[in-house]
């Protein structure tokens, strides 16, 4: 009974991945996710007529382009943000489905302050994004204070609470913060001398990466921090592990809860902002929609890792970019939704199987050391 | 632990490597590989053919709204001034940054002109047709991005939508009219104003029930007959019996709910009681007809014999850029009347509002 000390050994747990794999099982996994994803997205380019080298080569091709490369890395920042935002929430079994909803409630509110240029420069750039924040923690801690008090599922109310935000920020955008601009209608532009100027990081391009890149590095090393190296972060985990095990050791459960919301709130709040102040300055109908749930694939496809969410963030960026390509040489670019689609669930089965196997060999090797052949309780193999 | 923690870090970083590095050897072992803008070495003529780029906002050709009357205009191009064509659609919730590199991709291709689609596509093609001074640029619905190789493409759907609004009022026996909106943006808000007001033009207290879809950035409403069903069918029990949908491919829901209730519906774009499903052409009064194809054939005409002018052409009702459909006979009665709506329109002596 290897596992009594850590986590239950529940498939969630192992979902999420809170119980490792060691030895050669951790290689593995992983191994066969991508060559189960790699044979599942070459036999729909085959069946769909298309082909699959070629496919893949004109993606490689065109990603590594440095001007792609910067797209990627912008695309990827936003979707970094998300994704941690999520999985902040997922390592204590909290299911932020809101943070679709709680980074466009942000952004719109944010914009509208940026645009109201209260303050100048640089110190404007900090209203903003403390706007954001606030914004996003406030409309998460509705769904988690309802789950402290009432019970009530996050997932049930942080999805109410997404379909809220929208006609909140549809109507604000109409009748409140928005001003027309032909058939556009969006947010007084922020003044320029308070945008995140971007940075040259990849040579060969003008192309600029999102200032706000800095940030997003910053919350993943941040979410390292708080959840290995504070009693906070402890707390965290073992609330999200053995919910039991954590009131017997005296952690206030619901608050917890309230806690763990807001804070993944305010990060979801940040997830717009690398776009609104590094490139649209103006929240409008055409501003990025969907991070939120770009996020939860993300956060599960990074196994909830700070570095496992970047490199997710980065592959997701790379595909959603190669999209253009590939409707340029006329393969259906709708293939790079099928591609995260089976990659996610590659890396969820891979690891579920890897894990499987992992239990019944434990079980095999208990069973011999008491030469005694009887079936464990609770095999699952 | 931590050096779990670690272990588990490495994996999820070996997971991402391989993958590249699996799509990296599967194209080791060719050698041509494909470049952006290579539409293939067949069709490399010695003619100077003019090569158009075409990119859609979301839904893309087949959209049965502003995407597909684009198409059509397309289509009738190639047929008549044998132009060749690239069209690229926008993906759902993308950012401006990647409109751009897909305008750049057709124009750095050698696609010239470059038409899109939408107003999403107004500050991309700013920025785009800056980078390429030579190539020319069309954007359909927008005339906030000016530039001396863009020309911008709208329409006066509030003019069109004022002479169905009184037709509806004309035919309408209960009163009682209804208009159903794809998704609560200002562009459609145009095509509600000019009902509304056509209506009350005709019939200063008809009642006229509105509803959208969808909000923004929810855009699903151009593209749910379901919803416009449910949505129409709560205008009819609520009393109507006329409603006009502005709502793309949701239309043909509200033409079913017409069917189920009785009732008269009207439709947008393109000549509905053409194309809509035959089963429910008998319920369609009239089509507001807004002639996008009409707009990209004359913009690529007039690429072909070199008139292209840059800045805003307006396709108003003096244009014949807007109209109402006869197919069907149903208006033929009260034709006159709608006629003389339209001139007096088309003379500046009624004035039709374009709502907030």
């Amino acid at each position: 009974m290897t596992t009594t000390t850590g986590p239950k050994d529940t498939f969630l747990n192992r979902l999420l991945g809170r119980i490792p794999l060691t030895g050669w099982l951790a290689l593995a996994a992983p191994v066969a996710a991508v060559v189960f994803a790699g044979l599942v997205t070459a036999l729909v380019l085959l069946v769909t007529g298309n082909p699959p080298v070629e496919t893949l080569t004109t993606m490689v091709e065109y990603g590594t382009q440095p001007r792609t490369m910067v797209l990627t890395l912008n695309s990827a920042t936003m979707y970094y943000i998300s994704a941690i935002a999520v999985a902040l929430g997922f390592r204590m079994n909290l299911f932020n489905i809101g943070v679709d909803g709680q980074y466009r409630l942000a952004a719109i509110l944010a914009a509208a302050v940026g645009g109201s240029a209260v303050l100048p420069g640089f110190a404007l750039t900090v209203l903003v994004i403390v706007v954001a924040m606030a914004v996003g923690a406030a409309w998460a801690a509705i769904a988690g204070i309802l789950k402290a008090t009432r019970g009530v599922s996050e997932v049930i109310s942080t999805i109410m609470l997404n379909t809220i935000a929208s006609s909140i920020v549809a109507y604000l955008l109409v009748n409140v913060v928005g001003v027309r601009r032909d058939n556009n209608i969006g947010t007084r532009p922020i003044p320029e001398d308070s945008w995140v100027p971007g940075v040259a990081l990849v040579p060969g391009t003008q192309a600029k990466v999102f200032g706000l890149i800095f940030l997003a590095i910053a919350l993943g090393i941040g979410f390292h921090v708080l959840l290995n190296r504070t009693r906070f972060g402890f707390d965290l985990r073992t609330t999200g592990a053995n919910r039991e095990a954590a009131i017997a050791s005296g952690v206030n459960v619901k608050r917890m809860v309230v806690i763990a919301m807001v804070i993944s709130g305010a990060v979801a709040g940040l997830a717009g902002m690398p776009q609104l102040l590094g490139a649209s300055y103006s929240y409008s109908l055409d501003f990025p929609a969907g991070l939120g749930f770009n996020g939860i694939a993300i956060a599960l496809l990074g196994r909830n890792n700070p570095i496992g969410v970047a490199i997710g963030a980065l592959l997701w960026g790379f595909l959603d970019n190669s999209a253009t390509i590939l409707d340029l040489q006329e393969v259906p670019p709708e293939i790079v939704q099928i591609m995260q689609g089976v990659i996610v669930l590659s890396v969820v089965i891979g690891y579920e199987l890897a894990h499987r196997y992992r239990i019944a060999a434990e079980q095999r090797k208990v069973s011999r050391e008491l030469a005694a052949p009887a079936a464990v309780e609770g095999a699952k193999a | 632990m931590f050096r779990n923690r670690v272990s588990k870090l490495a994996v999820t970083g070996v997971t991402g490597a391989l993958l590249m590095a699996a799509a990296a050897c599967g194209g080791g072992g060719d050698t041509a590989a494909p470049s952006p803008g290579n539409t293939g070495a067949g069709t490399a003529a010695p003619a100077a053919k003019i090569k158009v780029g075409l990119a859609y906002d979301i839904g893309g050709r087949g959209d049965q709204s502003f995407n597909d009357a684009a198409a059509a205009g397309l289509d009738k191009a190639k047929a008549e001034l044998g132009v060749e064509a690239k069209e690229l659609e926008a993906a759902p919730g993308e950012t401006e940054a990647q409109k751009e590199e897909r305008l750049r991709l057709l124009a750095s291709g050698g696609f010239n002109p470059i038409i899109t689609v939408g107003f999403a596509y107004s500050n991309p093609v700013k920025k785009i047709a800056a980078e390429f001074p030579d190539t020319k640029f069309a954007i359909v619905d927008d005339s906030a991005a000016t530039g001396p190789n863009i020309s911008n493409l709208v329409f006066a759907e509030e003019q069109g939508s004022f002479l169905v609004g009184a037709a509806a009022a004309l035919k309408s026996k209960s009163g009682n009219v209804g208009f159903v909106g794809g998704v609560d943006v200002p562009l459609i808000h145009k095509f509600e104003a000019g009902f509304e007001a056509g209506a009350k033009a005709v019939k200063p207290d008809i009642k006229v029930q509105k509803k959208y879809l969808t909000q923004a950035p929810d855009f699903s409403g151009f593209n749910d007959p379901a919803k416009g069903k449910t949505a129409a069918e709560g205008m009819f029990d609520a009393g109507a019996d006329v409603v006009y949908h502005a709502a793309g491919g949701s239309g043909g829901g509200v033409f079913e709910a017409a069917k189920a209730a009785g009732a008269l519906a009207i439709g947008v774009d393109s000549d509905q009681a053409k194309t809509a499903d035959p089963s429910v052409k008998d319920v369609i009064l009239t089509s507001m007809l807004k002639k996008v194809d009409v707009a990209v054939y004359d913009f690529l005409k007039s690429i072909s014999d070199g008139s292209v002018k840059s800045g805003p052409k307006v396709y108003d009702l003096k244009a014949g850029g807007v109209d109402y459909s006869t197919t069907g006979g149903k208006v033929d009665d009260i034709k006159d009347k709608l006629d003389e709506y339209k001139q007096k329109i088309i003379s500046g002596e009624v004035t039709v509002p374009t709502g907030s």
